[in-house]
């Protein structure tokens, strides 16, 4: 893994925004040269995508991030037995990562709960939808300034009409 | 309500064929084979799968962003509610990321304990797989034993914790309670039955003509695809690659634990089959020597922090009798717990189940994400389905292994 790191040093260089060794080894990437980063990994045995999820740092204390959100994928090589972190920040008036669904057909769904509850919209993905929430859902429900319990004339519509409709039978 | 965006519609029905008369129908959510909520939009062209799109989200109750607002010791008995059938699997996997982050290691008999419910819990959960996925293929008989069964653990696990479903028995830094002794020795005596039992499904199932028809050749997927498509568990194994998390990152007792990983060849729903029912055959396997080995002393470590997260012992405070002293306001303190981030996973029932954790240093988890190995599995559903028998649909959902509860989160 140690040799693996210093490749990547040498390799990606100008992209690369900082490597950590924390619980596991950690690179933090830029945008621009993630897709060659990812096809590099892939041919280094990095064949398995475990996990993508998105993480919003809005009022993150105790370092000072870049960016306010970060996309964190973990790579699994099943026959090195090596795992993998990658981060990528992503700024918020700028809110937008390249798609891994031509990787790992995984992607797909974990890059469609990503925009579901971040609204980071991933470019080249074939079907961007929301996942989770109903489709006429406003708002994206991770992101730290969106509020655990909604005000009543904030709710879900399809929930308010039937509210309504309800309290009209009594 | 918007129009749904139908994208395959345009290229199935555009088509010049005359033969070809596809048409769409909806598939649950209230559908007794979906083993819960799940909704399936289907293209068919006569009895043949074309398209399979799944829809999920009616289970979605907001786990990560309600985990933000707690505790991290309040968090634990959500995660019963992720895989509800094998409670204690998840409880394990949230608990050891939070001790990976605190730094707390469980003493030895907390670690066998966890171990040997976890491995029941598996058994159980195969069970309840085994029975549904029988009853969806027409084996009758098989659902009723199979319940029988579960049935049995269930009541062991009464017996250790006082609950059947949602559990919550281990915690961070060990287990809630310790077990009597009566108790691991009717578990002891009980695996030797379960073997017996195990050999009687099979006796049912593995030669019957009906069910090798039923699962020989369907719902195949090679190993490079099961990859591509992040599949892990049994569901993998399956297919001929070799991927456990007891293995490849053994936590709690399993690394003082002599077991085999089965694995299949063909990554069709009778070698998916095969795998699991040789799985729960290593899993007693392990409950006997977890028993045999079962080190005695405490089982919960002694700086296993409170509800409210003070994790530093309590200073003594001067107060009258029946008086409650309130110190600190926890969720404000900076530092309780390191910051940083930390990816812990365990092997699950139905494949691997990680937790990622934000720390920002509160007491509160800044961001939980639950990777759950039943929404990867459903994401796969469609390459499994397409170009499949409608009856064929509904065996290749149950030899995923899909619990909704974990899979909408």
């Amino acid at each position: 893994m140690k040799d693996l790191l210093s490749v990547i040093r040498d390799e990606f260089g100008k992209f690369i925004l900082e490597v950590r060794e924390e619980d596991l080894p950690t690179v933090i990437i830029k945008r621009d040269g993630f897709l060659e980063f990812i096809d590099f990994l892939r041919k280094e045995g990095f064949n398995h995508l475990l996990d993508l999820c998105a993480v919003d740092y809005l009022n993150y204390k105790p370092e000072k991030k870049i960016e306010r959100f970060e996309v964190v994928y973990h790579l699994y090589s099943i026959p090195k037995r090596e795992l993998l972190r990658v981060k990528v920040p992503i700024a918020e008036s700028d809110c937008w990562q390249y798609s891994l669904t031509s990787f790992w057909k995984a992607a797909n769904w974990f890059e469609r709960e990503c925009f579901d509850m971040f609204g980071i919209r991933f470019k080249g993905h074939p079907d961007l939808r929301r996942l989770l929430m109903p489709e006429d859902w406003e708002g994206h429900p991770l992101r730290k300034d969106y509020p655990v319990e909604l005000p009543e004339e904030k709710e879900w519509k399809a929930y308010r009409k039937f509210k309504t409709k309800a309290k009209g039978a009594q | 309500m918007p129009e749904r965006k139908l994208q395959y519609k345009e290229e199935l029905f555009s088509t010049e064929d005359p033969f070809f008369t596809p048409f769409e129908i909806q598939m649950g959510p209230q559908h007794p084979s979906t083993h819960g909520v799940l909704k399936l939009r289907l293209v068919l062209e006569g009895e043949r799968i074309v398209d399979c799109e799944p829809e999920i989200g009616f289970l979605h109750r907001g786990l990560e962003k309600l985990a933000e607002s707690m505790s991290y010791t309040q968090v634990l008995p959500l995660t019963d509610r992720l895989d509800y059938i094998s409670a204690m699997n998840n409880n394990t996997g949230y608990a050891l990321a939070v001790e990976r982050l605190l730094g707390i290691e469980p003493p030895p008999r907390g670690k066998f304990l966890r171990t040997m419910v976890c491995e029941l819990a598996r058994v159980a959960s195969h069970l309840l797989w085994l029975a549904t996925h029988a009853l969806d293929i027409g084996a009758m008989t098989v659902f009723l034993y199979c319940f029988r069964e579960r049935e049995k653990i269930l009541d062991f696990f009464e017996d250790i914790c006082g609950a059947r479903l949602t559990v919550s028995y281990p915690k961070i830094g060990g287990v809630r309670l310790d077990v009597e002794m009566g108790t691991l020795e009717r578990i002891y005596d009980f695996l030797p039955e379960m073997e017996k039992r195990l050999e009687e499904y099979e006796g049912l199932l593995s030669e019957n003509r009906i069910w090798l028809e039923r699962t020989r050749g369907v719902g195949v997927i090679s190993a490079e695809e099961a990859i591509a498509y992040g599949l892990t568990g049994p569901s993998l194994r399956g297919s001929g690659v070799e991927y456990d998390v007891r293995k490849h990152f053994p936590y709690d007792a399993y690394p003082d634990l002599d077991f085999e990983v089965p694995i299949g060849k063909n990554g069709d729903i009778y070698d998916r089959y095969l795998c699991r029912l040789k799985e729960m055959r290593q899993s007693l396997r392990i409950v006997k020597q977890c028993i045999e080995k079962m080190p005695s002393g405490p089982v919960c470590a002694e700086n296993s922090p409170d509800l409210d997260m003070l994790i530093s012992k309590r200073a003594p405070v001067a107060m009258a009798k029946g008086e409650i002293a309130f110190i600190g306001f926890p969720f404000e303190r900076v530092n309780l717990v390191p910051f940083g981030e930390l990816y812990s996973a365990v092997e699950g029932a139905k494949g691997e189940l990680g937790f990622y954790i934000v720390s920002d240093g509160t007491g509160k988890p800044y961001r939980l994400h639950i990777r759950a190995p039943s929404f990867v599995h459903i994401s796969a559903l469609p390459k499994l389905a397409k170009g499949h028998f409608l009856a064929d649909l509904v065996s290749i959902i149950g030899t995923l292994d899909i619990v909704m509860g974990e899979c909408d989160r």
